[in-house]
């Protein structure tokens, strides 16, 4: 035949693609081909089917279309010769998915095949049926594959337990068929068939609590099995690097993992096998290491010893060290998901951990950094936090993120002192400032203010800092803000803390206005920068001119917002000269809780106090700007901040005219112990909601600590008429004997008169047997809780 | 034996000029899965003697049917490098015997 003759032979045909020197010189042989290809199929030749379907696979693995091959493999298999069905299913298995027509076609041929007796065509047969069958033709054949499980040749039956996994994870109604023989196949001695049982059993519990009980049973035998193996089952065959079957050993492992989970009983039967496992097998090569990865796994998801818990994780402490990067892979992936769970046992190999911080190997290093940062706790974070600043000052970039929020969070967690907060943060800071989270600074900026004996300290070290890299906006921004607020003691010389500074006026100046005019300074920067230097105007000793001429200028800076400021501040300087000091004084610590929350919190606290009588320091004028200026220069939100007045603009403006200074937020009202008696104690917490005076809310706790329960327990309270009194539902009525769960209550009280507060309580319960009343007043009610 | 390297969704080996790479699953044993491809370019050594690259690319089928012997829908079934390439010989002299009935002249086009 002319088609024929001229076509390739296999091999001929891979040698002249591969010498094709460029694409379309590859494009063009293969197309020459495959219309070869395509003719012969046309014309039918069944002898060449299998050569021509061969060169078209190939052509397939290389990325080239061959659907037009899929009928023919339909034709390969059903053929007679072992040479067709071999391609034949090669091909169905590549070409043929469930996503094309055709695939359901070959389920008769399967079907055909599975029940001839020439056990390479059954192994052919059930490969293709366990890597392509869809759930339909699991069901059609699944009875088939249920009788060679029973098989005499090995061959078949291993193919078919795994053809069984294959099914009853296409349709997992087929447990019901290959449940029952697994108890006779878990008799095997060959290893093939025994890995694809416990395979199988796997799969199985996976699906099923039912099957999974059931199998439980099994936990003994699955435990001699592997003993026998680990012990005296030698065999060169199946072993790797002197290690007994290590394929067979840890899919054991998972299955008594899968069995012994959360079931006492099963976890106490594997115990000592599982001790075994971990201290004999040989670690010297990947195979042995590979069998101890899976029997630590396994040791840590049971419920095993606590001994033996330990020993896993040394386990694990050992393999951070191995020269194979793979296995100090394993290690530390493992070890980051124990850290929660086994703290201390992991915290023991904290060394080791640490050293893994300096792997070349990315994956690695990210992996010890999680680790690393897990395992800092307050005994140890000065070691950890030098080391993990080390770790910043060269680590890869991607980790540069990571690495210092996860210093600065340990920081705020652990820190010793607050000195060493601010180092830290700082240090920080300087190595990875362009990689910290946003509220660093505010955060930074909120340490140093609540520390006042650290001021000297921070303002020196901040402007030195400065004075060497203006370029790292976050530290700049908290430098700027310092030297503006504590500028007086950065010229005021001496420090203990830090080397002796000498500073000149004209050089804290220069550095400011080098921020202000630098290329590198964000908007937000500027911001601080011009602010600070308006602050400094009242620190300085000097005149002002330097700082009124840079103030003029930015007046009609193009960015708008510095132009706001530097308008605003000019008009400081010339109109308002004589309030510029009040107004610049410096600021009160406003309370933790987040820029956003400061804010609101101190305009609801503003509204609360319209209706006390809050003393008025300073004259109403200064002290709106006072305001202005406060909300503006806050840590708390410098660069986008909201309109600094409150939400209803009208009320607002009032309440700045008639009490303008930001008041300082209510304390806490003291708690009253009101009622003792042989152990049952009732005590009083007090809370004025700001937003709503007239109204007082009481909390009545009862605690026990006698050795006998209070039963029935009730309170009932009384007020003047001229209150108004609610009481709602108590927690409960009983209170537990030896400090047990408190009972409480609330009572709310309105006060529109503001009166004196008066209070009666009258109490019914039984305790020790008896029925007990008691009726008080409440003596030294404090005066907060009315006025 | 050759480099080898873990990630989180794949395992690859490196043996001279090949490089093999295997997808896993979450719950697979990363070192395991490293000593299922030696065992596999083990198979494939003993059955074309020295495997090289060559091999693989002119006997790719037979690449697969190896592998077809050792692994079966993502599961081991035959953990004996022996008893694996003994099948894969049965089924070529099965091949073989077969065209020798059928078609004599077809001998020759046993290795496609």
């Amino acid at each position: 035949m002319v088609a024929s003759s001229s076509s390739l032979k296999l091999q001929d045909l891979i040698q002249e693609i591969r010498e094709a020197k460029t694409q379309a010189q590859e494009r063009e042989v293969i197309q020459k081909e495959c219309a070869h290809i395509r003719a012969s199929f046309r014309d039918g030749d069944p002898l060449h089917r299998h050569r021509q379907l061969a060169k078209l696979l190939y052509v397939h693995m290389l990325g080239y279309p061959a659907h037009f091959g899929q009928m023919e493999c339909l034709k390969l298999i059903a053929s007679p010769r072992f040479t067709d069905k071999r391609v034949g299913y090669l091909g169905a298995m590549l070409l043929l998915d469930e996503r094309q027509d055709a695939h359901l076609l070959i389920t008769n041929s399967i079907k055909n095949d599975l029940s001839q007796g020439i056990q390479a065509v059954q192994g052919l047969a059930l490969c293709t049926l366990s890597a392509t069958g869809s759930a339909e033709m699991c069901r059609d054949l699944a009875t088939e594959v249920e009788k060679l499980l029973l098989q005499p040749s090995a061959y078949v039956r291993k193919k078919a337990v795994l053809t069984a996994v294959h099914m009853i994870r296409k349709v997992p109604e087929l447990s019901n068929i290959f449940l029952p023989p697994c108890a006779q196949l878990l008799h095997e001695h060959h290893h093939g068939v025994l890995l694809g049982t416990i395979t199988l059993i796997t799969e199985l519990c996976e699906r099923s609590p039912a099957a999974l009980k059931h199998f439980r049973k099994m936990v003994p035998q699955l435990v001699h099995i592997l003993r026998t193996l680990v012990t005296t089952g030698y065999s060169t065959e199946h072993s790797i690097s002197g290690v007994s079957d290590p394929f067979l050993q840890v899919q054991i492992l998972r299955l008594l993992r899968i069995l012994g989970r959360n079931h006492e009983e099963s976890s106490e039967t594997m115990n000592d096998l599982l001790a075994q496992v971990a201290t004999n097998t040989d670690t010297s090569r990947n195979a042995g290491n590979a069998v101890l990865f899976e029997t630590v796994l396994t040791i840590m998801d049971i419920r095993s010893a606590a001994g033996l818990r330990v020993l896993a994780v040394n386990i694990l402490g050992r393999f951070l060290l191995n020269n194979d990067r793979n296995i100090r892979y394993v290690a530390l992936t493992s070890l980051l998901r124990l850290v929660q769970s086994d703290h201390s046992a992991v915290q023991r190999h904290r060394p080791t951990v640490v050293e893994c911080l300096r792997e070349p190997d990315g994956s690695l290093s990210r992996r010890a950094l999680e680790l690393s940062l897990a395992l800092v706790n307050s005994s140890n974070v000065r070691a950890m936090t030098q080391e993990l600043q080390g770790f910043l000052e060269s680590c890869p970039p991607d980790l540069q993120a990571d690495c210092a929020s996860g210093i600065l969070l340990a920081a705020e967690r652990f820190a010793p002192t607050k000195r060493w907060h601010i180092d830290t943060t700082l240090r920080v800071l300087m190595t990875a400032g362009t990689h910290v989270r946003d509220d660093a600074v505010a955060n930074l900026t909120q340490l140093i203010g609540g520390a006042q004996e650290l001021h000297a300290y921070s303002v020196r070290r901040l402007y030195s800092a400065l004075a060497e890299d203006i370029s790292q906006q976050p530290l700049v921004q908290v430098a700027a803000w310092c030297i503006g607020e504590y500028g007086d003691l950065l010229l005021e010389g001496s420090c203990e803390e830090t080397e002796p500074l000498q500073v000149e006026e004209e050089e804290v100046l220069a550095l400011l206005e080098r921020v202000l005019q630098s290329h590198m300074s964000l908007p937000a920067t500027r911001g601080y920068a011009l602010t600070a230097l308006m602050k400094l105007s009242t620190r300085l000793h000097g005149d002002n001119n330097r700082i009124r001429q840079v103030v003029s200028v930015y007046g009609s800076c193009l960015d708008v917002e510095l132009q706001q400021r530097a308008v605003e501040y000019n008009t400081l300087f010339r109109k308002y000269d004589h309030m510029r000091a009040a107004i610049l004084e410096k600021i009160p610590l406003v309370e933790r809780g987040g820029s956003q929350a400061d804010e609101e919190a101190k305009e609801s606290k503003e509204t609360a106090q319209l209706s006390e009588a809050a003393p008025v320091p300073t004259e109403p004028q200064a002290s709106k700007l006072l305001d202005l200026l406060d909300l503006l220069d806050g840590p708390s939100g410098d660069a986008q901040h909201p309109p600094p007045l409150d939400p209803t603009p009208g009320g607002a403006l009032i309440h700045l005219l008639n009490l303008p200074c930001a008041p300082p937020p209510p304390a806490p009202i003291p708690n009253l112990k009101v009622f003792e008696r042989e152990g049952l104690q009732l005590n009083l917490s007090f809370v004025r909601p700001p937003g709503t005076p007239t109204l007082l809310l009481i909390t009545v706790t009862a605690t026990n600590t006698s050795g006998g329960d209070v039963t029935h327990f009730i309170c009932q309270a009384a007020v003047p008429k001229s209150f108004q009194l609610q009481l709602q539902a108590p927690s409960g009525d009983t209170v537990p004997a030896q400090g047990g769960l408190p009972t409480t209550q609330l009572l709310r009280i309105l006060n529109p008169k503001k009166a004196p507060l008066r209070l009666k309580l009258r109490l019914t319960y039984n305790h020790f047997g008896q029925s007990v009343q008691e009726i008080f007043e409440v003596n030294n009610l404090p005066v907060e809780t009315w006025q | 034996m050759g480099q080898r390297t873990l990630s989180p969704d794949h395992s690859s080996s490196r043996y001279a000029s090949l490089y093999f790479c295997c997808a896993v699953e979450n719950q697979d044993n990363e070192l395991l899965t490293l000593e299922i491809v030696h065992r596999y370019v083990e198979m494939l050594d003993k059955y074309f003697g020295n495997v090289c690259e060559l091999d693989i690319i002119f006997n790719f089928e037979k690449a697969y049917f190896i592998l077809d012997e050792f692994i079966i829908g993502g599961e081991i079934q035959e953990t004996s490098k022996k008893s694996a390439v003994k099948a894969i010989e049965d089924s070529d002299m099965l091949q073989e015997v077969s065209t020798q009935f059928l078609m004599p002249r077809e001998k020759m086009m046993v290795v496609l």
